[in-house]
């Protein structure tokens, strides 16, 4: 699993660079945000641009991911493919999340 | 029409099926159900319906790597695809442990109504695949489970 990120005005944002959020590397993943998110940005933008693919673990994963930030800070997702909205639109996850088209589009709402 | 368009046109009437078999680790499951969906993309499964099966057979063949040969030697998975002009059934078969009460999960929604701390990390899998198939049936036969996934694919559903 590799993350990196970047801190900017709207929030802290975290790229993942996978291809595939899924039972596979879903632990790794939740560990790895924990990591990346210790600095305690009060919003967090995962950026799931690379990801194609995601799923039920991968899903769990990231809204474990989320619930370890605490109550006080925000997780939002930005840059959602086709088939990863398909899954959190099923799934109702869309209404946990505030979700955004593109990067560009998430760093643009500043609401720290 | 000429004997060649009219064979053409049987041939396309006709059920086009393919097996395939993996080990149920993680990863033989992720390249195994990867195989599969490009396959059915190359026999003209519609790009948004070969999404839907990527989806719901991943849930499956996870399903069977981690409650079916739970605390075993992971055994094999064998995936049968049927597909013709209107549906499209897939065959999941593995040798591992039956589902609970052997039967089918309901496949509830999961509950997103409480606060942040208590919103659930699992049981999505059984309501994805209860959301994108039309049909599910599941049979457990001589130490063997077989789960038959069917997607619609007529022109009205994509």
């Amino acid at each position: 699993m590799s993350l990196t990120s970047t801190m900017t005005d709207s929030g802290q944002i975290v790229t993942v660079n996978a291809e595939r959020i899924d039972a596979a590397i879903a632990i790794q993943f939740k560990e790895d945000m924990r990591t990346e998110t210790e600095s305690g940005a009060a919003r967090v933008i995962l950026d799931l641009s690379e990801v194609e693919f995601i799923d039920s673990s991968g899903l769990g994963a990231i809204v474990a991911a989320m619930k370890q930030l605490g109550s006080s800070r925000k997780l939002d997702l930005a840059g959602l493919s086709p088939m990863v909205d398909k899954v959190f639109r099923l799934t109702r996850m869309d209404t946990v999340f505030d979700l955004y088209a593109s990067l560009s589009e998430a760093t643009a709402v500043n609401n720290t | 029409m000429d004997l060649k368009a009219q064979l053409a046109q049987i041939e396309n009437l006709m059920v086009d099926s393919f097996a395939f078999s993996f080990l149920a680790t993680e990863l033989d499951a992720r390249s195994g159900v990867g195989s599969v969906v490009e396959r059915l993309r190359i026999m003209g499964l519609p790009e948004s319906r070969a999404d839907d099966v990527q989806i719901a057979l991943s849930e499956a063949v996870n399903n069977v790597v981690e409650h079916a040969y739970a605390n075993a030697t992971p055994g094999n998975v064998s995936i049968g695809c049927n597909l013709d002009a209107e549906q499209l059934w897939i065959s999941i078969r593995d040798a591992g442990l039956p589902l609970p009460k052997e039967s089918l999960a309901v496949g509830k929604p999961a509950d997103l109504s409480g606060p942040r701390e208590d919103l659930p990390e699992g049981g999505f899998g059984w309501f994805l695949i209860r959301e994108l198939t039309s049909d599910i049936k599941y049979e457990r036969d001589n130490g063997n489970n077989r789960l038959s996934l069917c997607f619609d694919v007529s022109k009205s559903c994509v």
